[in-house]
Formats: structure tokens, sequence, C-alpha cells
């Protein structure tokens, strides 16, 4: 007691004569996420005097990745870097440039439990041995919204979204007869309609356990099911039972306006259609095909993890390590959840939402989190490491949208992706190598 | 008889023009030459490990049949949006010529679109098109017109081009106003009392008269149209769908700063460099002699 005492006496006078620490966090959170990470920041910042983290807003996830780097190049990084799962293969490629977070939280963290982290979260961004790469932050998944009234005026349970792909379409029929323009849309094609489908129905998206266990993979996206699937979304273009909608989230409009009632987003996306759609919504699982085996097993993540760049003073990775500490809180972590829509991403933060009664209030904000968490990842559902992946999903994205605008059959599609993403995961192994 | 000015000190010309070369040094050859360089070498975003290649980034170009394929739809934009900002220009300046009253009303506003930042043009044009929130997508749709630019690569063509010829109207409005009214108001009246209708009199006087003007801007539009544009189909398209509008400085762009292959990129704008060096030579040399002075 007493000496704890003399240390808060002491505190405010190291303090006056040692400025605090300070510790850059680059990020890629624009408006209302943007103030949450500055009520993060500002969070730890009043809870201890040593280290002060600065964050700041650099652009959309390609725009902060491109300026992480290029500081980097200019030998002036930041400390901490967000990015988005889709970089993370080229982030550990930089060999070098990043600290892996196992290793800094090994020297200069105490009691740091990896294991925290929601098992389905953790093992996108750590090695095959199980080492932390990076520190999960915001991570979300797809789901499917569905436009409460438009199913009840259809005659459907609007308590009961279709769980599978035939269901789905004879929905899309159903609305379609009530009047309907579309059945349904999807944002992301690439992440909901190929790499969550595929973890979803525990299929490979590539070889080497979808690139975990090394660069030579190879993709297997042409498989006879990826086949099925995406001939069958073609075929439902004919009809208006799939309308496409663009790229990223570009077809929210669809939804929010009423013209398709079901909808593939990121559960991330939750605060945001609640505040643009003008009708009762709800949210299910994504559909599966049932006729294959092991579907549905879990779905993957999206979103970005904290990356630390080397090269910095080692009382600057005491303040980091301390951060990302304060970070992985429960009442931290909670708190994000709530306020973002993004996965409580560790088990302490979900059990501490449930306790508070969150999902009750807010029914449809669980959804993601079960059908995460569904089945223990296998090697095809635990997530992706692709080098040269940016590109690699224009690839998709172009090829798609040939598939739906009726330019090539999805077989020639999905042929020319597996080439053109082979062809580019060659590349990335030349310069990673 | 020619006049020439003679310095009598050796060097002062030099040093007169050097800020000017050290300018064009610093900010022009330089980076040009950087990219020459980065498009001999095979490179990790990082610049930790860097090969020596060759040729090989400009092989992997002429090989893929997207890569010419997106030369010819640069050519489609390129053409479209320099004809498009050109003609609507020249007719929108003619007009605002022979207003009497609140002309500088008009030429203010008409000025107006060219202080609008590229994603922003882009945006406001997307909002419009957008097949359900847009006003002239509902429009479209009443007429019968099946709209969906996320699908139908024309149509999306259409829209960068409408997005990116807009932008540039009021830049061009300017030079043709000022041309016009270079014009001896004397030619003009000549021409009417000998009885030829308006019509008559633009083509044989005023267009002729106007080639110095419209030489300048098709060369500035070119330009334009070849590099300035990324931002908008950055907003507007990302270069889709299925490649449609995925010019040459889009794909530079979307190589290298989003898919960070610096050798690649670099390697697409050497030969964008060399295309638009070679157009402006081939219009300096050919179509410069039918423009009068």
């Amino acid at each position: 007691m007493r000496v704890s005492l003399s240390v808060a006496l002491l505190i405010p006078f190291s303090t006056s004569v040692l400025a605090a620490t300070e510790v850059q966090w680059w990020h890629a959170m624009g408006g209302a996420l943007g103030e949450r990470v500055a009520d993060i920041a500002s969070g730890y910042n009043d809870s201890q005097d040593q280290c002060t983290v600065t964050p700041t807003y650099k652009g959309n996830y390609t725009e902060n990745m491109t300026a992480g780097i290029a500081a980097f190049r200019s030998g002036e990084p930041p400390h901490i870097l967000q990015v988005f799962e889709v970089g993370t293969a080229t982030m550990m490629a930089a060999e070098g440039a990043i600290k892996p977070v196992h290793e800094l939280m090994a020297s200069f963290g105490e009691n740091f439990d990896p294991d925290a982290y929601l098992a389905a979260v953790k093992g996108y961004y750590t090695t095959p041995e199980g080492q932390m790469l990076s520190l999960p932050f915001n991570s979300s998944t797809p789901i499917l919204y569905y436009n409460k009234e438009a199913f009840e005026k259809a005659g459907l349970d609007p308590e009961q979204p279709p769980a599978t792909w035939p269901a789905v379409a004879e929905a899309s029929a159903q609305l379609r007869e009530a009047g309907y323009e579309c059945g349904f849309t999807t944002a992301w094609q690439s992440w909901v309609q190929l790499e969550n489908f595929s973890a979803w129905h525990n299929v490979p998206i590539g070889t080497r356990a979808n690139g975990f266990e090394g660069l030579d993979t190879e993709f297997l996206l042409n498989s006879d099911l990826h086949k099925t699937h995406i001939g069958k979304l073609a075929e439902w273009t004919q009809d208006k039972t799939f309308v496409y909608g663009g790229r990223r989230g570009d077809a929210q409009a669809l939804f929010t306006s009423g013209e398709c009632p079901m909808y593939m987003h990121s559960s991330a996306g939750y605060a945001g259609i609640r505040e643009t759609a003008g009708f009762e919504f709800g949210t299910g699982m994504l559909p599966y095909w049932p006729e294959v085996e092991g579907a549905p097993q879990n779905s993957i993540i999206g979103g970005a993890t904290l990356w630390v760049f080397e090269g910095h003073e080692d009382a600057e990775y005491q303040c980091v390590a301390d951060f990302f500490n304060y970070l992985s809180s429960a009442e931290v972590q909670a708190e994000w959840h709530q306020g973002t829509g993004y996965l409580p991403i560790t088990t302490a933060a979900y059990e501490l939402t449930k306790e508070q009664g969150f999902y009750e209030a807010n029914p449809g904000t669980e959804t993601a989190l079960l059908q995460m968490t569904l089945n223990p990842p296998t090697e095809n559902s635990r997530g992706l490491r692709f080098g040269n992946f940016v590109q690699i999903r224009d690839v998709i994205n172009e090829e798609l949208e040939a598939v739906w605008g009726g330019g090539k059959s999805a077989e020639e599609a999905l042929d020319a992706i597996v080439e053109r993403g082979n062809e580019l995961l060659r590349r990335f192994e030349r310069t990673a190598g | 008889m020619e006049k020439r000015v003679f310095f009598r000190n050796r060097w002062l010309p030099y040093a007169l023009l050097a800020p000017q070369i050290l300018i064009t040094l610093v900010f022009f050859i330089w980076p040009a030459f950087q990219a020459l360089r980065q498009s001999l070498y095979l490179e990790d975003p990082f610049g930790l490990a860097s090969e020596f290649v060759g040729l090989e980034n400009f092989q992997a170009l002429f090989d893929d049949s997207r890569y010419l394929e997106s030369m010819r739809i640069t050519a489609v934009f390129s053409v479209s949006v320099t004809l498009l900002a050109l003609c609507s220009a020249l007719y929108l300046a003619v007009q605002a010529d022979r207003v009497m009253r609140a002309a500088l009303v008009y030429r203010t506003l008409l000025i107006w679109p060219y202080a609008v930042a590229p994603a922003v043009a882009g945006v406001i044009w997307l909002l419009l098109f957008n097949p359900t929130l847009g006003i002239l997508a509902h429009g479209l749709q009443r007429l019968g017109v099946e709209w969906n630019p996320a699908v139908n690569g024309n149509q999306a063509m259409l829209m960068v081009v409408i997005a990116a010829a807009w932008k540039q109207v009021s830049y061009n409005f300017l030079f043709f106003l000022a041309g016009l009214q270079a014009i001896p108001r004397s030619l003009i009246e000549a021409a009417a009392i000998d009885g030829a209708g308006f019509a008559r009199r633009f083509w044989t006087i005023v267009f002729p008269l106007l080639t110095p003007t419209t030489f300048f801007l098709v060369v500035v539009n070119i330009v334009y149209a070849f590099f300035d544009t990324f931002g908008i189909i950055h907003a507007v398209t990302s270069g889709g769908p299925a490649g449609a509008t995925n010019t040459l400085v889009y794909k530079v762009f979307n190589d290298g700063f989003i898919g960070l292959d610096l050798g690649y990129s670099a390697a697409q704008s050497v030969i964008l460099m060399a295309i638009v060096i070679s157009l402006t030579v081939v219009q300096f040399r050919y179509i410069e002699r039918k423009v009068h002075y």
C-alpha cells in the first residue's frame, strides 16, 4: 500500500521531466469509425501517462497501406499500421520491415494471451506454427440481410430467412411474383461468392492449405462446385432472381431502396443498413448447397489487423505492447463491437456483450458470430493467404462481371481466374522468395 | 529580315534559362528517368528485394491480350472525350458570344465545373446515373432502356466519357470564347453585308480563324484524357465492368498504387509516355500545317 502510494506520487513528477513516448497509429477508418478509433486512443492516453498514441487517418485500406509502405521506403514508418486482410501475405513477406506481434509481445508485453482471441479470427493471422503476426482489430464476416416487410408481403415467413440456395431461389420467385424487381444481390462478390463460399462449403480456394503453407500455392477456384454455383448465379441474372449491383458495397442501394429484398454483405454493414433502410430487416447465415457434404462449415473473416514496423526504439515498442494489451481488454473490445458492428474478437468481449444483454436488445447482431464459430475451422475455412491478392481480386471482379454481362460462361471465367491468378501468384513468389 | 538578339555576355542566356531547365530536370526528366529504370526491375512493395529483369515487364505486357484491349479502350475513350468536350464547348462559346444581356453570368456559370475535383465530378455523375437512385437513370429506364452500367460495358464507358468531358468543357469554353472575341468584327460584318447567313459565316470565317485555338485545345484535351482521368474512372467504375473502362492510365495507377507492383506499373507508364510523345509529335508535324495563324 505504502509502495503504490509513493509510486502514485512519483508519476506526476516523472512525466513532467520525461515527455510521454509517442506512438504513431495509421489507420483507414473514416467517418464515424474514425471517431471510434480516436476514442480508443484517447481512452488509452488517459489511462496512463507514459505513452501517447496518435491515430492518423490515411485514406481507405489500400491508400493507408500504400502510405505505410511509402513511409517505410523513405525511412519514416509509423509504429502501427492497419492493413486489410488481403494485404496479409504482402506484409508477411516483408521480412525485416515487420516486427511480428508474437515477437513484440514476447519481449515487451506482459501476460499477453493470444488464445484470448477467437480461433476463427486468430487463425487468419497466425503462422501454421501458431505464431501471431499481427494483432486482430476489426473483423467482420458476410451474412444475409433480408427485408422482413417484403417477406411478409410475399407470403414468406419473416422470421425464417432461407438457409439454402434452392430456398433463396424459391423465395426470390415468390418475391418477384409479389412485385419486387429482383430477388437478391451481393456486395464484395469475390469475398462473399467465392472466398466465403468455399470456406462455408469446406472446399479449398487454393493448394497448400489456401496458401498458408507456402508461396507455391495455386488456385482451385474452378472446381465443379464453384462452376455450378457461379453458373447458377449467371442463370439467375436472366430473370433477375439475382441482380449484380457493382463492386465493393455498391449494391447496397438495391437493398435499402427495397428493390432487392435479400442482400449478402459484411456484418459490419449492419449500422449503415439500419440507418438507410426504411423497413424492418433481419439477418441470416449465408445460404449453402444442401447436397454438399460438410456444408455449412464456418465463414471466414474480412477486415483488418494492426501491423508493427521494425526500426523503432525499445521504449516505443514498450508503449506499442502496452497499447495492444489495452486494446485486447474485454471492455475496449466489447465497446468497439457494439458501437461499430465489427465482430467481438476475443472470447471475453463476446461473453461481456452477451452479459450486457446487447444481442437481445439488438436482434440480428449475433448471427455473424454464430456463423463464424459454427464449427472449428478446417484447413479450408481458416482463411486464405495469397500474395498480390489485391490484384487477384480485381481479376476476379473482372471475370465475374464478364459472366454477369453474358460475355463469358461460368466455366470460362473461373478457368481464366485460376490461370490469371496463378500468374500473379508466381510473380509474387519471385519477389518474396 | 529576321530580327536577332545577341547577348554580349556568353553566360547570361544560360543563367536566364537555368531556373527553367532546373525545374524541368527535377520535376520531369528525373522522374521519367526513374520510371525508365524501375521498369527494368521486379521489386517487392517494400523495396527489400529487387531483381533486374531486363525487358521482362514489357514482354509480359505485350503478351497480355487485355493490355492491347486496354489500348483500344483508351483510344475510344480519348477520342470521345476530346470530341465531346470540344464540340459542346465550341457550341456554348458561340452561343455565349452572341448573348447581349447578362453575358457575364452565363460565362461565369459555364466556367464553374472546372473547379470541381475529378473524383467529385465522378461521384456527381455516378449518382445521377445510379440505376437505383439516379435521376438520369430513372429517365432512361422510363424510356425503356435497360440501364445497368455495373454489368453493361458500353453504358459504363458512356458514363465515364460524359463525366470526363463535362469537367473539361469549361476550360475549352474559356479558350474558345477568347478566340471568338479576338476575331475582328469587321470581317464578320463584311460577310453579313455580302449576304452570308450565320452558318456560312461560321464555317468560312469564324471556324478557320479559330483553328489555332482548336489545335491547341485538341492537344491539351488528348493529354487530359490520357493522363488526368484516372480519378474519375476510379470513382465511377474502377475500370469495370469486366475491364470495359480500364484505360492505360488507370491501369498504371491500379497496378502501381493499389497493386503495389512497381516494375509492371513503371513499364506501363513508359509505354504511355512514348504514346503521348509520339501523338504530340504527329499533331505538331502534320496537323499544325493546316492551322492558320
